[in-house]
């Protein structure tokens, strides 16, 4: 559905995306993973035909955003950051408008109009000003915009900025229901939100993909060890020898808080009774002990990491599973 | 509905509801108002002596005495009101990002730059329009030629058209409907000023071509009812020209 090959985009001398190739299948829901300023919106622009490229190529179902920009325009449903909206108009005057401009005839217009109220709760407030809504309400009638005229591809960029954790979830489940009959894309830095609602992660850093798979193979890709957090009362001055004591135990690190060590043990290994027995016998005082699973965020602290940037950039070639896991060996 | 008509109708909506619009609507007629006032109370003060010199009704020539007066003092009122218009409608489309919307939805950027010209110009033809009560009520109680006055109203037409072209090239400048308006009253002067300086060049290539680009003198001409192609010429082209660097400016932000 959305073919994207080798895009760059400079501004000036800044080059905020590098080379960026990926392409999503029908009904597929992919997540823009990525710090600030990692080039999300940006691409997410491009593929909206909102900014050219200054290298490569966009197609999206079929067409390309360069010489049938217009075709493409028709089939994309796009969330901006901020939601586009007009302030002095109600919510359902903004989405007659939108409708009308995105070229719904006026029964289907009407049909449309009264399915995304009802979708996105706006029901009670689609008599208001949209000046006077709140910052959530102003979000879904940003997504009620998108979704008008039933696009086949969505781009939402953080779709779920300013809302609540109902409404988070309530948007989530939108997504998710709306995954299938749609091709979505949504940036995101909340990163259980990729996990949550997509099939296939995309981690973007200083304009480059630094890493695309499945949120829970990205985990276990990443993941060569057990950690276990471990804070005591009063340790010995020679505790972290102590501890490698223990069986299983491969390496301890001081942790940022006072007196609570990280304990790195193998994979699928679990040390956590041996080493409660032997905080126990050593009479220090056992304050807390708890596994330490690697979460998407500990993938994407890894990924995004300077250095580790450097080593990609020497091999200078797009990303493999294999490049991934021989640049993250070093640290495990 | 083509994109370009939705757009008007919901730039219409949008001036209908503005505070600023009305402010600026309701300072317009009301000096406009005031203008004619004095125009029509002077001609009255001039009838009365001529009256006691002549010691007969006086034949006096409204059209002179009125209606140039007046359209020669709106062509400095419009310089200052018309860039109120106009301010809002790019800057604030920037401001709001609602300029991502439009850029993203299946229309084109002339088409965008059309309507929001086409509906400023419309809501211009109405205040326009309501300042023809003053001809409509002194005809109920004297005599004039209307051809001058019809003239003159298509002097405003044009000088209002190339004022809210300008309008539209300063809105596409800024996201700051302030400087927007700043930006259309400075060309606006400019160009006013040019013709001056003109006039003081004299007669030297130069001068005239000074003069051509300044909207004073076929302003002037098309007040006293002397209809020349050329000052025609010269307000299409050069709102035409306004509008076409505004298109290239869209344009630019798509690529920076």
């Amino acid at each position: 559905m959305i073919h994207v090959q080798n895009i760059t985009k400079r501004f000036g001398d800044l080059k905020a995306i590098d080379r960026v190739s990926f392409s999503v299948n029908s009904g597929e829901v992919l997540a823009f993973l990525g710090p600030n300023g990692a080039g999300k919106t940006t691409t997410m622009r491009i593929l909206t035909c909102f900014l050219p490229p200054t290298e490569g190529s966009v197609h999206i179902a079929g067409y390309s955003c360069h010489d049938q920009s217009m075709e493409v325009k028709k089939r994309i449903g796009y969330l901006p950051e901020s939601p586009p909206l007009y302030h002095e108009l109600t919510v359902w005057e903004y989405l007659t408008f939108v409708g009308q401009m995105k070229g719904l005839l006026s029964s289907r217009l009407s049909q449309r109009r009264a399915q995304v109220i009802e979708q996105l709760g706006l029901g009670h407030v689609q008599q208001r000003v949209i000046a006077h809504l709140s910052r959530g309400y102003r979000q879904r009638v940003g997504l009620a915009q998108a979704l008008i005229h039933e696009p086949p591809v969505l781009i939402l960029d953080e779709p779920t900025t300013g809302l609540d954790p109902k409404q988070i979830i309530e948007i989530r489940e939108l997504i998710q229901s709306l995954a299938g009959s749609h091709t979505i894309i949504l940036s995101t830095h909340i990163l259980s939100e990729a996990t949550a609602v997509c099939q296939r992660v995309l981690i973007l850093h200083e304009g480059r993909i630094v890493a695309e798979d499945t949120p829970s193979q990205l985990a276990v890709r990443l993941r060569r060890s057990e950690k276990v957090r471990l804070t005591v009362k009063d340790p010995p001055p020679n505790w972290p020898e102590c501890l490698l004591r223990v069986p299983g135990v491969n390496h301890v690190l001081q942790d940022s808080l006072p007196n609570s060590w990280l304990i790195e043990c193998d994979i699928h290994q679990d040390i956590r009774e041996e080493l409660a027995r032997f905080v126990v016998q050593q009479g220090v005082g056992l304050l807390e002990m708890k596994r330490v699973a690697m979460s998407l965020e500990d993938v994407f602290l890894q990924l995004t990491q300077q250095d580790r940037l450097q080593l990609l950039e020497r091999d200078d070639q797009p990303v493999s599973r294999q490049s991934m896991e021989g640049v993250v060996a070093p640290q495990s | 509905m083509t994109p370009v008509s939705i757009l008007i109708a919901k730039e219409l909506r949008c001036f209908l509801v503005s505070p600023v619009f009305y402010v600026v609507g309701a300072v317009f007629l009301f000096v406009v108002g005031l203008l004619a006032h004095l125009a029509v109370v002077n001609a009255g003060q001039q009838a009365v002596r001529i009256m006691q010199i002549q010691n007969s009704a006086a034949q006096l020539n409204l059209n002179e005495l009125v209606f140039r007066q007046m359209f020669a003092s709106m062509e400095i009122i419009l310089m200052f009101v018309l860039p109120m218009l106009t301010m809002r409608l790019f800057a604030e489309e920037r401001k709001l990002h609602t300029f991502e919307f439009l850029l993203t939805s299946p229309i084109e950027v002339h088409e965008i730059i059309s309507a929001k010209y086409l509906s400023v110009f419309l809501i211009y033809i109405g205040l326009v329009t309501l300042t023809g009560l003053t001809p409509l009520v002194l005809s109920l109680y004297s005599s004039f030629e209307w051809s001058p006055v019809l003239t003159g109203y298509l002097a405003l037409m044009l000088q209002g058209g190339l004022f809210l072209a300008i309008g539209v090239l300063a809105s596409t400048m800024t996201e700051n409907q302030i400087v927007a308006a700043f930006i259309s009253f400075g060309i606006i002067l400019v160009l006013w000023l040019l013709g001056g300086l003109g006039h003081l060049l004299g007669d030297s290539l130069f001068g005239h071509t000074l003069t051509y680009l300044s909207f004073t003198d076929h302003y002037d001409r098309l007040v006293r009812s002397l209809l020349d192609v050329k000052d025609l010429v010269y307000y299409v082209s050069a709102s035409v020209l306004m509008l076409f660097i505004a298109h290239r400016i869209v344009d630019s932000h798509r690529w920076s």
